[in-house]
């Protein structure tokens, strides 16, 4: 029972990096950048929330939903003021400004915000199940993570696959000049992608918090590099991928925590990860890129 | 019968490399022009200045009255100019019916013009209708080209540019290629061919262009270039080139010998 115990939690805190991850792998496919600052995004996310719903008395959806909307702002502003002028420069600009962009955030977050931690209140108003008789317990938060991931991801998926503009952003990802003699506006499809990505982390910071209460300006910053594993290790780019890499890296965590060692868990996250690439370079579900004639 | 496309004194430079030398040049409409030259001449960046893909130095681009030499490339196309692109670049991870789709990404004038579109594409290149449902990426050079084709005409253009529709193709596909692109034409849409295969393209042009490192050296009508002896020097095997018209015809649909042949077109001029 101990061993499901940590199971369920590790696939709750996998839930949380898979839903970061698939805005990592968004954006990477499409724009094939690695937004560094997307950690950081789920903190503002976070501050959002926070005021909305814990200072305020706003309505859990509605304070979500604000914090979404505020996120896009912020993540198609990033995108448009710090990325696009990159556009076509060598990706270890683009990097490195998205580094800069990271601290630029977390910085400004302790200016508006102070660095003292917040204490978050979960946004999660219903009860958690008692299974087996009380032996095994499972949050509310671990629930509703849980069922928000695997939604959005096939949400996601829908949409990229059935739906025109999510057509336009493959289109996008694979040619971005042919994607253009389609008539394909591939700043507006960026900057959708931005949109969505940044939308994702909003959610996820909320629900980080609701399970792990603590909101400072670094708040995002583990998380975010937690999740680019994940997506690196479900195949950077793929949509299931993100997730299954999200859900694996966080019951692998929170199993060597229990059973190894709390100190070394994230040591032997990054180990299995190379494990991992060295035997798939492309990650679990990632494809080989084709090299175009 | 007026022009529909006017080039006048175009420049484009990659850094610092002078690629197009202050060329000009028209479309008329109903024609087809063809642009002539070999590797390297200037042909795909010309047809990139148009489309809006490459930006321009100088120089004046009209379509239809309309100054489109600074428009986005995005923009173009809804003006109802298409291209082609060399190397066909079909979308390779969306079916054959998706990439359709995105050719009419940017039309607005409803689902049943488009299904009517749609209609007229599978007429033309029934082969696609079979495979309307298999990935891009999985389809051979030459279905990949009509589907290239079929995908531009998608945006129901009334001015097509082709950039070597014929490259990495077998001759019996290149003539289907060349088959279709009269059809077209004579479904009223303008063309502007760009071509290395100079005896064919010449062959369904009315009027053509030399393009020798950027600059336009020869121009007039297709009949007359093709007799030209300069031309047929040059361009039309006058002298005996090794190709690779020596090979079994069944290697030249072969995916992994477009590399090849992509490194070698020179050497591929019909002879
Ligand atoms: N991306 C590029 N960067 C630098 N030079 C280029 C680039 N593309 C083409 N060129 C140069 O411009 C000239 C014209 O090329 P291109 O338009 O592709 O010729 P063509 O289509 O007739 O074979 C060539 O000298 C080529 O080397
Ligand atoms: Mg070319």
């Amino acid at each position: 029972m101990q061993f499901l115990t940590y199971l369920v939690r590790g696939i709750s805190l996998g839930s949380v990096y898979a839903l970061i991850a698939l805005g990592y792998t968004m954006v990477y496919g499409i724009a094939k950048m690695l937004n560094f600052a997307h950690g950081d995004v789920i903190m503002v996310g976070g501050y959002v929330v926070f005021f909305a719903f814990c200072k305020n008395g706003f309505n859990p959806w509605i304070s979500v939903l604000i914090a979404m909307g505020a996120c896009m702002l912020l993540g198609i502003t990033i995108e448009r003021v710090a990325y696009k002028p990159l556009r076509g420069t060598p990706s270890l600009a683009v990097l490195i400004t998205a580094i800069g962009v990271s601290y630029f955030l977390q910085n400004g977050a302790m200016l508006l915000w102070k660095s003292d931690p917040k204490s978050f209140s979960s946004i999660v108003g219903i009860n958690g199940l008692n299974l087996f008789g009380g032996k095994l317990q499972i949050s509310a938060e671990t629930i509703v993570t849980i069922i928000t991931s695997i939604v959005i991801m096939i949400v996601l998926m829908w949409f990229v696959k059935k739906t025109k503009p999510g057509h336009a952003m493959q289109a996008v990802s694979e040619d971005r000049g042919a994607a253009q003699l389609m008539g394909i506006n591939v700043n507006g499809i960026i900057s959708l992608t931005f949109a969505i990505g940044s939308a994702l982390a909003a959610i996820a910071g909320a629900l980080l918090l609701s399970s792990y209460p603590t909101l400072m300006p670094t708040t995002g910053a583990m998380p975010g590099i937690k999740a680019f594993t994940a997506a690196v290790f479900g195949g950077i780019g793929s949509i299931p991928g993100a997730f299954l890499g999200g859900i694996l890296l966080g019951i692998i965590e929170n199993l060597s925590k229990a059973y190894i060692s709390t100190q070394l868990s994230d040591a032997i996250v990054f180990l299995v990860l190379i494990v991992i690439l060295l035997v798939r370079p492309t990650g679990l579900l990632g494809k080989k890129t084709t090299v175009k004639v | 019968m007026g022009e529909l496309l006017k080039v006048e004194n175009l420049n484009v430079y990659y850094g610092s490399i002078h690629a197009i030398k202050d060329i000009s040049f028209h479309v008329n409409e109903g024609e087809i022009v063809t642009m002539i030259g070999a590797n390297g001449a200037g042909k795909t960046t010309t047809m990139h200045a148009i489309s809006g893909l490459k930006k321009i130095r100088s120089g004046n681009i009209h379509y239809e009255d309309k100054l489109i030499s600074k428009m986005d490339a995005y923009k173009i196309v809804s003006l109802g100019l298409a291209q082609c692109p060399e190397g066909r670049r079909v979308f390779s991870g969306l079916t054959v019916q998706e990439n359709l789709e995105l050719g009419a990404y940017a039309r607005k004038d409803g689902r049943e013009a488009i299904q009517d579109d749609f209609d007229m594409v599978f007429d033309l290149l029934p082969r696609l209708k079979e495979r309307r449902n298999q990935m891009a990426g999985t389809l051979s050079g030459g279905e990949q080209q009509m589907l290239a084709i079929g995908r531009a005409l998608m945006s129901k253009p009334k001015m097509l540019l082709l950039d070597e529709p014929s490259m990495g193709l077998s001759p019996l596909l290149v003539k289907e290629v060349f088959k279709t692109i009269v059809n077209v034409n004579k479904a009223g849409v303008t063309v502007l061919l760009v071509e290395q295969n100079a005896k064919m393209a010449l062959n369904i042009a009315d009027r053509g262009y030399v393009i020798e490192t950027g600059n336009i050296t020869m121009e007039g009508k297709a009949s007359d270039l093709a007799s030209d002896p300069k031309v047929r020097q040059a361009y039309l095997g006058g002298v005996k080139k090794k190709g690779l018209a020596c090979l079994p015809l069944f290697m030249y649909d072969n995916p992994r010998l477009d590399e090849y042949r992509y490194r070698n077109r020179d050497s591929r001029r019909f002879t």
